[in-house]
């Protein structure tokens, strides 16, 4: 498969601006950072500039397990943009709330859409989409 | 701090035709809408000195409450404009009462055009997301969830369908209740989109999915159209051409800003927006005679509905059934026939429905509700992250 570059690649990509850029950084290397308050110990997502809870200015970006559990799910039956064709459909969106707390929005792939459940444990996997941009996907975890 | 219950009243609304609308500019739509509420409260544009707007995402103006002020001949002294998606029509309300008590303004036009249906906001080809579609406006998120192809409206409120599902046993039938029961009031409203069109539980299952588990009929159309109404202090309102539909009670509440960081998906905004607004106006869920529930999606109303108390959470689902929701039910809801099957002006027009249901002459006989003095209003939008509320009467005390 030729790698896709981020002028090749149709569907949508992220715009990394300088708060989130080592998120998506790390995702390139294949090691997700999520920023965790060196002051009061929380985990916050989306990325921000200070911590939410303490507002100190104190965030670390902190390697995360890569590990969690779905929240939410749901099927998505149509294209969403043109730019997903009929082979894309259906496929899932979940929100997974990783061991750390924090929740994602991400696909669990590696099943079929109507086996991904509320509570099923899952593990991120890196897809390199274009040769610039990786996103977090999961899988169920073997073995449950 | 003096009360704002019942210091201000609705005194006109009106709309424009709802529906495909290709050849009308946002604009227009919102003269168009603005000229008749006037008409409806026998005002003219002179005496408005206060104009609150929503301005379209997919064609934003610097100022956009000024352009259109002085679209329509008013010169405001009091002009804004506001940004809380589906609870801004409601919210106009709240801030149209506090400029009003604040000496700001003595008389506010409260107006939002959308050409929703023929400028689709997302584009036909290529790579559009929706931020490039909204002329750079962001919402916040979209980096983290387009590029997983989750895209704003029915993907959010799937959520909390999904949630609500798992958490309380909700079926997709019972979401069908209220798709069906708004439709029934949509047969009785010439105005509405799906006037003519009846819609049974079988056809709601039997709808395709659109993000499972919500169906096409458990989402709202998608509309061009301009609703408006005026607000005014309850002195003044006495003189108009209409009765009044005073302003008792309102709150709001914005619970988180992003789908990951909500706590829940199964409580929303609605909850402590309800509690402020029952608390000002001094009354509680059992005194309602109707509801104009914001109806994005069938669970919208669900949620909403449990939120203010109607009945207890998680219940909300069997509650719906039977007809209760329903003209000539224990709580009429969306009686024009709401987003599902009116039209999808963001709420403007709950706002409207309200009011000339309290005016008690104003809509078709049949959709009525007998001796309806006070009802409730609901507005949602964003992330299911904003909400507002507002309490009508055709009484002060």
């Amino acid at each position: 498969m030729t790698t896709q570059t981020n002028e090749t690649y149709t569907k949508p990509l992220p715009e990394a601006d300088p708060e989130d850029r080592p998120y998506w950084e790390s995702l390139k290397r294949h090691a997700m950072e999520i920023q965790r308050c060196s002051e009061c110990g929380e985990y916050t997502f989306l990325p921000k500039p200070l911590c939410p809870n303490c507002l100190a200015d104190a965030l670390v970006w902190t390697r995360v397990s890569g590990r969690g559990t779905v929240w939410g799910t749901t099927t998505q039956s149509h294209p969403p943009l043109p730019s997903f064709s009929a082979e894309d459909m259906p496929f899932n969106i979940s929100l997974v709330e990783l061991a750390e707390g924090v929740r994602v929005c991400t696909n669990v792939i590696g099943c079929p859409v109507e086996d991904v459940r509320i509570g099923m444990e899952v593990e991120v996997v890196y897809d390199d989409v274009t040769d610039d941009v990786t996103l977090a996907r999961f899988r169920p975890v073997k073995d449950q | 701090m003096t009360s704002l219950r019942g210091k201000c009243a609705i005194v006109g609304v009106g709309e424009t035709r709802i529906g495909k609308l290709p050849n009308v500019g946002t604009l227009t739509l919102h003269v168009e809408a603005a000229k008749h509420a006037l008409d409806d409260a026998g005002l003219k544009a002179s005496q408005i000195d206060g104009l609150l707007t929503n301005q379209p995402l997919h064609d934003p103006f610097r100022t956009y409450s000024v352009v259109v002020a002085h679209a329509m001949g008013i010169t405001p002294r009091y002009t804004t404009d506001l940004a809380l998606g589906g609870a801004t029509p409601v919210a106009m309300a709240i801030h149209a009462a506090m400029a009003i008590e604040a000496g700001l303004a003595t008389t506010v036009m409260c107006v939002h055009g959308r050409n929703q249906a023929s400028l689709h906001l997302l584009p036909k080809n290529g790579v559009g997301t929706t931020r490039e579609a909204n002329g750079g406006i962001r919402d916040g998120a979209e980096d983290y969830e387009q590029p997983y192809g989750f895209m704003v409206g029915p993907g959010h409120h799937a959520f909390a369908a999904s949630r609500h599902m798992h958490e309380y046993g909700t079926t997709s039938e019972q979401l069908g209740a209220i798709a069906v029961s708004t439709r029934k009031h949509a047969n009785l409203t010439p105005t509405a989109t799906m006037y003519g069109r009846p819609m049974t539980l079988e056809d709601h299952q039997n709808s395709r999915f659109i993000v499972a588990p919500l169906r096409l009929m458990d989402c709202s159309l998608v509309s061009d159209g301009g609703g408006a109404f005026i607000v005014t202090s309850a002195d003044r309102a006495k003189d108009l051409r209409k009765p009044p539909a005073y302003i008792m009670g309102f709150g709001s509440n914005n619970p988180h800003a992003q789908l990951v960081d909500a706590k829940t998906l199964t409580t929303l905004g609605g909850k402590v927006s309800s509690e402020t607004a029952y608390k000002m106006a001094g009354v509680g869920p059992g005194d309602m005679d109707f509801a104009q529930i914001y109806d994005c999606f069938t669970i919208t109303t669900l949620i909403t509905l449990e939120d203010y108390g109607f009945c207890s959470k998680g219940d909300g689902g069997a509650w719906v059934q039977g007809g209760r929701i329903e003209l000539g039910g224990e709580l009429p809801v969306n009686t024009h026939g709401g987003l599902l099957s009116h039209g999808h002006l963001e709420g403007i027009t709950h706002v409207n429905e309200a009011v000339r249901q309290l005016r008690g002459d104003d809509v078709e006989p049949e959709r009525q509700v007998e001796g309806a003095e006070v009802g409730i209003v609901s507005g949602h939008g964003g992330n299911l992250s904003t909400h507002a509320t507002l309490i009508l009467s055709n009484r002060r005390n």
